[in-house]
């Protein structure tokens, strides 16, 4: 009898590591599924059944163990969602279908990097840079690369002519709009353009990154990851190139090739390439990154709330009325999008399952602190425009200011109430996936409404 | 009598929050709970209890809880939530509407009580 129990538990033992196999089934999950079954056998064993019987029996009411990680799968997208690779690779079918299909990617991901740094390449011949800068080069750099992100993004996720026609118009529109207004030349509004014009581009990629369905949250939250992985894997690419430009240029000096050459040619070829790359990288390679990711929030959540604390008690203190010029106002913009940046990335890299722990608490009071700084900043801000009188940047600074109060506002919400047990962290990850239009839509205010209206100024 | 896979999977979320309505329970005792009020008619595949489970606490329906159960065994407890009885309300809203019309056509009379009925 012994020996029969011994061999019950290696069954139990296989069957869960069988289970294990499905991509979405957690380690905790897991161990609710094994319990259940123990239960299950001990309940069958109690009414008189020998234990393999009771095992036999046990697993048949469990169900096929395909069905039952298919449907968790469909549960925990999220889970799921790093799988992405090898489960376009089941659908090609066979181990051979899977090895065409990732070269047909790579294949792909290259031929549409070096789209990018050809166009990137003609413009600055056009435009005889770096002799000569002029500004409609700063205004569409980015028009010049995303496209190419966004066809990529098209052939990965097959879509057909209308698709295309949808994830590329608003590039289009851009371009005109860019290169069509009358700008004051280094004025105010073609700066505000240029630098604007990118956050409509990014976002503009969710189109084909949803594969048509722009609408759907989850695909939403899967383009908030995809944004934030791809930062890190762009500074990660930018970093190794750096190092391999520097050591170029000065391997390079003591011989008669020109240094200024790899400057010219290959450093903008490279950022721009490096743009689809990342993302590529960022969509098969999502593995080595998911690992790192929760990390990397774990670890500077608590320090920039730190900081925060510190400026928002400091600020409190000495009062912000004086202390708020032009440059600082640039710098608290910049520090609340990151903080947002930090809230948003490690919203979506949390397993939305679990209860919440210290890291919500910590997110919470972030994004209290960044609430604080922020309404100082705007009470500033309306100061500075009561006395002054309205500018494009004043425009640009307020809106940005505003959208950042109410997202962080709503924010603070729902991780309060999720914090305080009153509601699912899916309100949390609702909130912002409904909110990411608005981002879309002041930025295009800023690109296409406020030159007009401050006449290019 | 066995249930219609698809009026078992309808049925499935109801049945689960009125359960858990009683009091808060884990997977096993679900199920059993489950086959004690259909006795045995709804057949349901245990493992997909809990994908189900999972569901409802990403939308903040119930809460859960890793409790000890008196022989050691680790067990995960899921309790309702105000939400989670706010849908249960909406369910049993439509349920009954299902019922009564087709009770209209059927006649009341026969048309047995919903298993969920008591939550």
């Amino acid at each position: 009898m012994a020996s029969l129990e011994m061999e019950v538990e290696h069954e139990i033992a296989a069957w869960r590591s069988f289970v294990a196999s499905g991509p979405a089934v957690a380690g905790r999950d897991l161990d609710e599924l094994e319990a259940h079954l123990r239960d299950q056998i001990a309940d069958l064993r109690h009414s008189g059944l020998a234990p393999d019987e009771a095992f036999l029996i046990a697993v048949k009411r469990m169900g096929r163990v395909d069905e039952i990680s298919h449907e968790f799968a469909r549960e925990h997208t999220g889970r799921l969602w790093r799988q992405l690779v090898a489960v376009t690779g089941d659908d090609e079918g066979g181990s051979g279908g899977w090895r065409n299909a990732i070269a047909f990617a790579v294949g792909a991901a290259i031929a549409f990097a070096v789209g990018a740094a050809i166009a990137v390449q003609v413009a600055r011949l056009v435009a005889g840079f770096p002799g000569d800068a002029p500004s409609w080069l700063a205004r569409n750099a980015s028009l010049l690369v995303l496209p190419f992100v966004a066809g990529w993004l098209a052939v990965r996720r097959e879509l057909p002519l209308r698709g295309w026609l949808w994830s590329l118009a608003p590039f289009a529109l851009g371009a005109v709009i860019v290169n069509v207004y009358p700008f004051d030349h280094g004025g105010a509004t073609e700066i505000l353009v240029a630098t604007h014009i990118p956050v409509v581009g990014w976002l503009a990629l969710l189109y084909a990154y949803s594969g048509g369905a722009p609408g759907s949250h989850g695909r939403r939250m899967d383009f908030v990851r995809f944004t934030g992985e791809f930062v890190i894997y762009y500074s990660l690419i930018a970093i190794g190139g750096g190092v391999l430009m520097a050591l170029t240029t000065a391997v390079l000096a003591p011989t008669q090739v020109d240094v200024s050459l790899v400057s010219q040619w290959v450093l903008p070829s490279g950022a721009a390439g490096a743009v689809v790359v990342a993302a590529w990288l960022v969509e098969s390679k999502q593995r080595v990154v998911e690992n790192m990711a929760p990390v990397l929030t774990m670890l500077f959540t608590p320090l920039f709330t730190v900081m925060l604390l510190v400026a928002a008690v400091a600020y409190a203190f000495t009062g912000p009325g004086n202390a708020f010029d032009r440059e600082l106002l640039g710098v608290f913009d910049a520090l609340m999008v990151v903080v947002l940046g930090l809230v948003l990335y490690g919203i979506s890299a949390r397993e939305p399952s679990t209860r919440p722990g210290w890291s919500d608490h910590v997110r919470l009071v972030a994004v209290l602190a960044a609430l604080a700084l922020d309404l100082m900043v705007l009470a500033a801000m309306a100061a500075r425009i009561g006395d002054l009188g309205f500018t494009p940047n004043r425009v640009a600074a307020l809106g940005l200011n505003l959208v950042l109060l109410v997202n962080l506002a709503g924010t603070a919400w729902y991780i309060g109430r999720f914090v305080a047990g009153r509601s699912g962290f899916a309100r949390i990850e609702r909130w912002q996936t409904a909110y990411l239009p608005v981002f879309a839509v002041w930025a295009a205010i800023v690109v296409v409404v406020v030159p007009a209206v401050f006449s290019f100024e | 009598m066995q249930i219609d896979k698809e009026l078992v999977a309808a049925s499935a979320t109801p049945l689960v929050l009125a359960i858990l309505a009683e009091h808060e329970s884990y997977g096993y005792a679900i199920l059993k709970r489950v086959r004690e009020l259909s006795g045995g008619e709804m057949e349901w595949t245990d493992g997909m209890l809990y994908p189900l489970l999972h569901r409802l606490e990403r939308l903040g329906h119930v809460t859960t809880e890793w409790q000890a159960s008196p022989e050691g065994r680790r067990r995960k407890y899921y309790a309702i939530t105000v939400d989670g009885r706010a849908a249960l309300a909406e369910h049993r809203l439509q349920w009954a509407a299902v019922t009564r019309a087709l009770g209209g056509i059927w006649g009341g009379g026969d048309m047995p009580a919903l298993a969920f009925g008591g939550a």
